[in-house]
């Protein structure tokens, strides 16, 4: 089975968000970038495969230079070989249709993408790559086994799951649960030494344009300050959230 | 040229998320100067509907529509725009809408904008402002194809009543192949969804083990809400995955979220900032969400706890 992973690079959980350029650009000064969680648990559920059932694991960004660092990472966490397509990308489409053009090119099984990316939450690119080359596709994804074509994987749905069966060629939209936690990979010297000599090829995009454009951001408003209310004073509370905030 | 909007529904009723993008698809259909038409899918009475403004309904009843399926849902809500000539498409954000929505969008060569709070703040070009990096920003985009498709936060524009009525019509589209089967479906009859509730009452690691968690689940039910958890605590095995909530987990966009021992980190806070009203509930006054709440109480939750639900109690009986 020929797995393809999508990495996103995305600022650290803890970074604060600030905008150049008038606001109109996000700032990735002294940020933190790290392989987008939800593509994390997608990455560690390929190494099961890899090592269980002989898969081989490519990993792919679209994006500039600065990107190759979070490629390294997945390389070291035991990806076979990465992809950088060499344009920084614009919006959830143009980045959907470069990843297509590789699944195309390269005979991709099955392809993992996180349910979202944390920086833009589109959530829109895995079920895009689905559409663009005719796979199944199976979002919000926290159990993922196949058996030759076979697939049966499960989806959290809201308020539970379902167990759905479905046969490859597949994307799906992962997260958390599709492995644990704790079954996430720290890379370690071995690893970090032997990614240096696995390929990262770095392929040139295809023509494509831009569905949506960014043009402003801004940042919510500070909030005013918290207002206490004493432990022996709770039905001030219920008040306060049925007369001021209207909410009970 | 109608703005086309997918109500969702569930057993053959809408569900409320339904009424707010009806109303929000109102709104819309005033900007543009044109009329509201509604998909819906097996639903026995879509009558309400008018009741937020919209038009006309287009209703398809097939039993093989009972269990979502995204491929074929977008695919019909993909035949329902075109038959409209329709050049905005409005869904909502729940698991199954942000589901079918990038089908959709391949479907009708749309651009999508997801998690949008606010009407349009322009139709042309067409601007919408929605939530970026996990709520510590929102965004402003243009979308720039003939078809747009915009995808409403839950709970942001709330239901917007209007007179009027909708003529309902049978609508019979093809239906795509799925390519997928569901085998099981597993869900707590009953138990309201984080996604659907307005009010949802999560605990953290400050409750010590999952055999504490009965006063959350009764706070809940008193107040009609859902609950939900910090990542530890759904690590732990305290609770289930689903009910994790934050960065990593589910985003919560509730009128009301109340936190109980849980400290607020950021990564905690980023997922649940776009609910409107955060209660905090934690021993220690450093802790970091009494920067974050609009209201709070210092003190231990196994003492607030069983209180605030007989306060509520006496309040409800009240009402
Ligand atoms: C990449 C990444 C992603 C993450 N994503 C998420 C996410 O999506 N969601 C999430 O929640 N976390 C996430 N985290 C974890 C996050 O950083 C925190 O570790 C976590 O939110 C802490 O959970 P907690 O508040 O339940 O526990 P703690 O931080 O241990 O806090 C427990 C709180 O309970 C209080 N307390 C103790 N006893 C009592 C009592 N008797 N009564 C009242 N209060 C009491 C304490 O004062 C303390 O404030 C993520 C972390 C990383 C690194």
């Amino acid at each position: 089975m020929k797995i393809l992973v999508c990495i996103s690079h995305v600022p650290d959980t803890t970074s604060k968000i600030n905008f150049a350029n008038d606001n109109s650009k996000f700032d990735a000064n002294g940020v933190q970038f790290v392989i987008n969680p939800n593509d994390e648990f997608g990455l560690t559920r390929a190494m099961w495969f890899k090592e269980k059932q002989g898969a081989t694991v490519t990993v792919v960004n679209v994006g500039g230079l600065e990107t190759e660092p979070t490629l390294r990472k997945a390389l070291a966490i035991g990806a076979d070989a990465a992809i950088r397509v060499n344009t920084v990308p614009t919006d959830g489409f143009s980045v959907a249709k470069q990843l297509a053009n590789v699944v195309k090119d390269g005979g991709y099984d099955l392809v993992i993408a996180g349910r979202e990316s944390i920086d833009y939450n589109g959530g829109m690119v895995p079920g895009m790559i689905a559409g663009l080359t005719n796979a199944n596709f199976i979002n919000n994804c926290i159990g993922l086994e196949v058996e030759g074509n076979s697939v049966k994987a499960i989806r959290e749905i809201d308020g539970g799951k379902e167990t759905l069966s479905t046969s490859l060629p597949l994307v799906i939209g992962g997260q958390k649960g599709l492995v644990e936690e704790s079954d996430l990979r720290i890379p370690n010297m071995r690893g970090i030494m032997m990614a240096r000599q696995k390929a990262l090829t770095v392929v040139e995009p295809v023509a494509t344009n831009a569905e949506t454009i960014s043009t402003k951001f801004e940042k919510p408003a500070p909030k005013g300050a918290v207002k206490l209310v004493s432990l022996d004073n709770l039905d001030e509370l219920v008040n306060l959230l049925h007369i001021e905030a209207k909410v009970i | 040229m109608s703005v086309l909007v997918y109500t969702e529904s569930e057993q053959g009723k809408f569900k409320k998320v339904a009424f707010e993008v009806a109303s929000y698809a109102k709104a819309v259909a005033n900007q543009l100067g044109t009329t509201v038409t509604a998909i819906a899918m097996n639903v026995s009475d879509t009558s309400q509907l008018a009741m937020y403004g919209v038009d006309k309904v287009l209703n398809v009843a097939n039993s093989q529509l009972d269990n979502f399926n995204a491929k074929i849902y977008a695919n019909i809500i993909k035949q329902a725009a075109e038959k409209e000539s329709t050049k905005v498409v409005i869904i909502g954000s729940s698991a199954n809408s942000k589901y079918l929505a990038p089908l959709l969008a391949v479907e009708l060569n749309a651009g999508f904008a997801s998690n949008v709070i606010e009407v349009p703040s322009n139709v042309s070009p067409f601007t919408v402002k929605r939530t970026a990096f996990t709520n510590k920003a929102f965004e402003f985009v243009q979308i720039t194809t003939d078809v747009k498709i915009v995808g409403v936060s839950n709970n942001s524009f709330g239901l917007v009543e209007s007179s009027g009525s909708a003529t309902a019509e049978t609508f019979s589209p093809v239906l795509a192949e799925s390519g997928m089967k569901i085998e099981s479906v597993d869900k707590v009859a009953g138990k309201v969804s984080i996604a659907d509730a307005e009010i949802v009452v999560s605990a953290g690691r400050g409750l010590k083990g999952p055999e504490n968690w009965g006063m959350i689940e009764e706070l809940a039910s008193v107040l009609g809400a859902a609950t939900a958890c910090s990542k530890p605590v759904s690590d732990l095995g305290w609770r289930p995955h689903g009910e994790h909530v934050g960065q990593t987990g589910k985003p919560v966009a509730a009128n009301l979220y109340i936190a109980i021992g849980i400290s607020g980190a950021i990564q905690h806070l980023a997922g649940i900032n776009a609910s409107k009203v955060k209660v905090v509930i934690n021993s220690d006054p450093e802790a970091p969400f009494f920067k974050a709440a609009d209201y709070g109480v210092v003190g231990d939750a196994f003492v607030v706890v069983p209180q605030l639900i007989e306060k509520l109690k006496a309040f409800k009986a009240q009402q």
